[in-house]
């Protein structure tokens, strides 16, 4: 837990009251503090301010001599504690918005207070040897219990829920691990562990709590809590920058963080610059924790810069508070940076900025708003950082949640693969990267096609990679193995797919109508989008063949069309050979085109048929019809409808006889039935060529 | 009425006898217009000579006399000279005559425009300039049935290939932005065309059978190595021009390409021809030419498209031979075949070898080549599909099919078949060469 040290603590000296300030956020600030001395502020220039705190936070009662606030960071709630619990407390959190209001009996300061997950129990620490309990969960006992820590001479340092029920207590010897029992109001001891401890951390996302131990602070042993079963990890030590002139407390936990960084933990350290070491400055070392194995060193993020910091994960970013500058950077460890052989090193992705300025919005009535909303102080030294993206002003009562706003990334990341990186890691990217393809399409800022290449290449291969994972899905639930792997799961469709229809319908449809681009333009960035999917063995729609027909048709390119034909490039599909149908009266080759089309589908022989018979090339159809085979069950009535219309006496003879013949041999008999409704025709060869022209009916 | 001739070979003959033939075609075409007007006559068959007539543009013509091919017979102990008059085929030596002038045109724009530009004495001298040289280019006796389609040979690529050409020329006409089309060839069949069809067609033949061959030859001796000392720093690479600067490190070298004239009919431009080649992949890059190209775009072209040229070169190679090991699993049949389709001018041809530089060679009797030029004469007359089978000398038959506008022509030569096995055979063919078209049986 890194946090702005309150008051003028120097760096390096841990401050003698923040190991009092475990995980709660004791409200240290006072009644307000000092703030910044009239510093300028650095931050705002050039504006594109890609951090901000969220719109709605959470409003508390300041900290003052008799309000106690306290932050789990488990629910992410504000416990605002007055006169001990006598006179209320007040539960605020980010996720549920409406506030629970209780009061408890006054039996000493409260130290530490969090409910249990779902808000089932709360727990109060009051001494330094017991956690009370209180039951929240309706029907159940509501007097209060309690439960003394079992290492005999040990202190309690804190506690944390791993579940509705389940609560660790960390001692300075050891921890515990309990299950609340609260029909019983009792505990069970369901496992402990001595084990001498300078402070803890608790990461609630990944159930992991990471003590330190050793004289210098710096060996970490983590443990990994679930439905009851607690896993002792293997332990590692943090490489200090210096070595210690003496064996006192040299790793503070204000400079270590966890955070779940790509669905992978993380420990972050965050190392200060040593006047003795010639570094150029402070840098955030990564230490990847998994589940199972060795814990290891894997990142490092370069700073340049030295003074006070706070860290904060949002969006699986890196972000790190720079009070002295007033400003903040990000690193995104997926993004490249310089592999030295076992860690990479990272530079910040974008140049500096300060947060969003933010206005605090004036409290009261809703009619008094003639007053003007008072600018928040960012950056204060009475903010605390909580992981993995809270920010408190204990002095002015607020909780935000941090945010990162990705429309300012679009004009401060000029490399167009590299921003497009960026994007495609971000949750609420899908909009911004469409906006980015809109953008490099259209002037003034168009982009290169090499550049719209990759860019590309980019999404289609993130769009690939879901494709895959679904179809493997599908596959093995078609196949009925998802039984025998319960931990199988319907991949997640990410706003980082942006698929063809996504494309077509913010992009490309919208890019080919402006029409302001040269259409060799639009044509190679259709060309070019139609590249990459084949490039990922992605599946065209034909609604992107459209696009590129109407496009080239609209600027009579019809040859440029008939070869990108000829190569296949434009995949045959029913849809598009009808298109090609269609252009048949302004590009006569557009019907060969289509025919082969078809032929190729070879599902559309009878698209093909009445392609012939709308031509008048019946017998064309015919030998059409009966080179496949399909000439027993055509209706004789189409065939001589198309004769007939064809003025062509001779064809009509030829059709007819042939009709006859198949009469004769499917049921021995030349006469039509009358289910064929071929009488008029049957008028009109006799009227053409006489009664005796009529095939005779065999007779044996 | 000597002033009427702008050309005329061989230029060594008396010039009365120039205005005597002169003013015979004349008047033969216009003794045959009162007879149909709108169709003029196009051949005059005499027992030595066979004359064609084209009237390229109003009131200018084009008359070639070919010479009937002579036998010599001995009779009583002398000998006696025969003319075959009926050898030569008028569609093949009238599609010849059209493109003399389609080849003119190409390279000087029509006549009207040069007479409008530099008067009767410009155009002359242009026809002289041009036809002294390009005459003795034709080889007017193995002309034949390829010559009546004057057909483009497609290269055969997989899609991606493709579409990775096509990403290429796109980039490259956007870096080389005074380029004004481009087409890609490759082993000297074309891939892509930003030109229409009817010049393509021309270009395309002039490529194929007069700038490669030419610089196909040293390169096969050995001489003007590919692989060149390049400038320091540069990529290696393979790409040189063909038309143009010889020699890019030479600053005096002299940056000039050939004009061709396209569209003619209607936007008429002038452009500059610049083709350039890594390994089997030539490009042609056509720029305006107001826009004189000079050597430092033409480095410029070098160092940009020289190195992707020649990755995309060996890429359709490697393609290539894939594709040609998978087709080869089900061995191809030996059949004697030329295609050809009137929609895009593709034009396969199993008959002829491979083109030299002066003359492609037919691998059959020349009667056969008769045979099939005849059936192509019997085709052109009627507009519906048909099927001709004939059977030639010494067990050779040769199937004509015209199936809407394409038409395929097979040379078959079994022992003791009969029509019924023939048509098979054919059907064959079709199926396996030809199964992804609607070709109808």
């Amino acid at each position: 837990m890194s946090r702005e040290p309150p008051g003028p603590a120097e760096e390096e000296a841990p401050g003698a009251a923040a190991a009092a300030a475990a995980a709660a956020a004791a409200a240290g600030a006072g009644g307000g503090g000092e703030g910044g001395e009239g510093r300028a502020r650095p931050g705002g220039e050039g504006g594109g301010c890609y951090l901000a705190l969220c719109a709605r936070p959470v409003h508390f009662e300041k900290a003052n001599p008799v309000n106690c606030v306290f932050f789990d960071e488990a629910n992410k709630q504000v416990f605002a504690v007055r006169s001990g619990g006598a006179t209320g407390v007040v539960v605020k959190g980010l996720e549920d918005r409406n506030p629970i209001s209780f009061r408890m009996e006054d039996k000493g300061e409260v130290k530490c207070i969090k409910f249990s997950l779902g808000n089932k129990i709360l727990a109060v620490q009051r001494t330094l040897k017991s956690v009370d309990f209180l039951n929240f969960i309706p029907d159940s006992p509501q007097l209060e219990y309690t439960q003394e820590c079992k290492t005999k001479n040990a202190n309690i340092l804190g506690f944390c829920w791993t579940s509705s029920t389940e609560i660790v207590f960390i001692t300075d010897q050891g921890i515990e691990f309990y299950q609340v029992l609260p029909e019983k109001r009792s505990l069970k001891l369901l496992k402990n562990q001595s084990i001498n401890v300078n402070w803890y951390m608790y990461c609630p996302e990944s159930s992991v709590i990471l003590l330190s131990t050793t004289v210098l602070g710096n060996v970490l042993q983590p443990f990994y809590f679930k439905s009851g079963t607690m896993a002792k990890l293997s332990k590692f030590e943090i490489e200090l920058p210096a070595a210690p002139k003496s064996s006192k407390l040299s790793l503070s936990e204000r400079d270590i963080a966890m955070a779940t960084i790509y669905g992978q933990l993380y420990v972050l350290y965050l190392r200060h610059h040593s006047r003795t070491s010639n570094s150029t400055g402070a840098e955030v070392v990564l230490y990847h924790l998994p589940r199972e194995g060795s814990c290891k060193k894997t990142h490092i993020l370069k700073l340049n810069r030295t003074g006070k910091f706070a860290l904060n994960v949002v969006d699986n970013l890196v972000v790190v508070h720079h009070q002295d500058t007033e400003t903040s950077v990000i690193f995104d460890i997926k993004l490249r940076g310089e592999f030295d052989g076992s860690t990479t090193i990272h530079q910040f992705v974008l140049p500096p900025r300060s947060i969003q300025p933010y206005q605090i919005p004036v409290a009261g009535p809703a009619s008094v708003t003639s007053q003007a909303p008072v600018p928040c102080k960012l950056y204060s030294s009475s903010w605390i950082v909580f992981q993995p993206d809270i920010i408190i002003s204990a002095s002015e009562g607020y909780l935000w949640s941090l945010q990162v706003k990705l429309e300012p990334v679009v004009d401060l990341l000029l490399d167009k693969g590299k921003l497009m990186d960026f994007l495609l890691q971000r949750k609420e990217c899908k909009m911004v990267i469409l906006s980015v393809c809109s953008q490099m399409l259209s002037e003034p800022e168009r982009g290169s096609l090499s550049v719209i290449a990759t860019v590309f290449d980019k999404l289609n291969h993130e769009y690939k990679k879901y494709l895959e994972a679904e179809q493997s899905y599908t596959m093995v639930v078609e196949t009925g193995l998802s039984r025998s792997n319960p931990l199988l799961k319907r991949p997640v469709r990410t706003q980082a797919v942006i698929d063809q229809s996504d494309m077509y319908t913010h992009v490309l449809s919208v890019f080919t109508e402006k029409k302001e681009a040269p259409h060799k333009f639009t044509i190679a960035v259709l060309m070019e989008y139609i590249r990459s999917l084949n490039q990922f063995q992605i599946a065209v729609q034909h609604y992107l063949y459209e696009l590129v027909i109407k496009t080239l048709v609209q600027h009579n390119l019809f040859y440029m069309l008939h070869q990108f034909l000829q190569y296949h490039v434009l995949s045959d599909s029913k849809p598009l050979a009808c298109l090609l149908l269609s252009l048949e009266s302004i590009y006569p080759p557009a019907h060969q085109l289509s025919l082969d089309m078809l032929k190729r589908l070879s599902t559309a022989n009878d698209e093909i048929v009445e392609v012939l018979l709308s031509k008048h090339q019946v017998l064309a159809a015919l030998r059409f019809i009966r080179g496949i085979g399909g000439h027993d069950s055509i209706s004789a009535r189409k065939f001589l409808d198309a004769a007939k219309q064809a003025e062509d006496d001779m064809l009509f003879y030829t059709i007819f006889r042939f009709f006859e013949q198949r009469n004769q041999r499917l049921r021995g008999n030349p006469s039509f039935t009358p289910g064929e409704h071929c009488e008029e025709h049957v008028t009109f060869f006799k009227q053409v060529f006489g009664e005796q022209a009529l095939m005779k009916p065999t007779t044996f | 009425e000597e002033k009427k001739i702008l050309f005329y070979h061989p230029n060594e003959v008396e010039k009365n006898e120039k205005i005597r033939n002169v003013g015979l075609c004349e008047a033969i075409v216009q003794f045959t217009r009162t007879f149909s007007p709108t169709k003029p006559a196009k051949s005059l068959h005499t027992q030595k000579n066979r004359q064609f007539f084209h009237e390229p543009e109003e009131n200018f013509w084009m008359v070639m006399v070919v010479r009937n091919p002579i036998i010599e017979k001995h009779k009583d102990g002398k000998p006696v000279y025969e003319y075959q008059e009926e050898e030569l085929l008028d569609k093949v030596y009238s599609s010849v005559l059209q493109q003399c002038y389609s080849m003119y045109k190409l390279f000087n724009g029509t006549f009207l425009r040069a007479m409008e530009d530099g008067g009767v004495k410009g155009l002359k001298e242009r026809l002289e300039k041009f036809f002294h040289r390009y005459l003795q280019t034709l080889h007017l006796q193995s002309c034949d049935l390829l010559d009546v389609f004057c057909g483009i040979s497609f290269f055969p690529l997989d899609k991606m290939t493709y579409l990775k050409i096509q990403s290429f020329i796109n980039r490259m006409e956007e870096s080389l932005s005074i380029v004004k089309y481009t087409a890609f060839l490759y082993n000297d069949q074309l891939i892509w065309s930003g030109l229409e069809q009817d010049d393509m067609r021309i270009l395309y033949k002039y490529l194929t059978t007069s700038l490669f061959p030419r610089h196909m030859e040293p390169e096969l001796a050995g001489r003007d190595s590919p692989i060149r000392a390049e400038m320091p720093g540069n990529l290696q690479h393979y790409g040189r021009f063909l038309t143009g600067p010889l020699n890019l490190n030479d600053p005096e070298t002299k940056c000039r390409f050939p004009k061709i004239f396209v569209n003619t009919d209607d936007t008429y431009e002038e452009l500059h021809l610049i083709v350039y080649k890594a390994m089997s992949a030539a490009v042609c890059f056509m720029i305006d030419a107001s826009i004189p190209p000079t050597l430092e775009f033409c480095r410029r072209l070098d160092s940009i498209v020289g190195p992707q040229l020649t990755v995309l070169a060996s890429d359709i190679c490697e393609q290539y031979n894939i594709n040609k090991r998978i087709a080869g699993a089900e061995k191809e049949p030996q059949f004697k075949f030329i295609y050809f389709n009137h929609m895009n001018l593709a034009e396969k041809s199993t008959i002829h070898m491979r083109k030299t530089p002066s003359v492609s060679l037919a691998s059959v009797h020349p009667d056969l080549m008769k045979i099939l030029g005849d059936i192509n004469s019997d085709f052109s007359r009627v507009d519906e599909d048909e099927e001709i089978i004939v059977k030639a000398m010494s067990d050779y038959w040769v199937v004509g099919k015209k199936s809407d506008q394409r038409e395929l022509y097979v040379i078959l030569n079994q022992k003791n078949v009969n029509l019924i096995e023939v048509n098979e055979e054919v059907k064959k063919l079709c199926a396996t060469q030809f199964n992804n078209i609607f070709f109808l049986d």
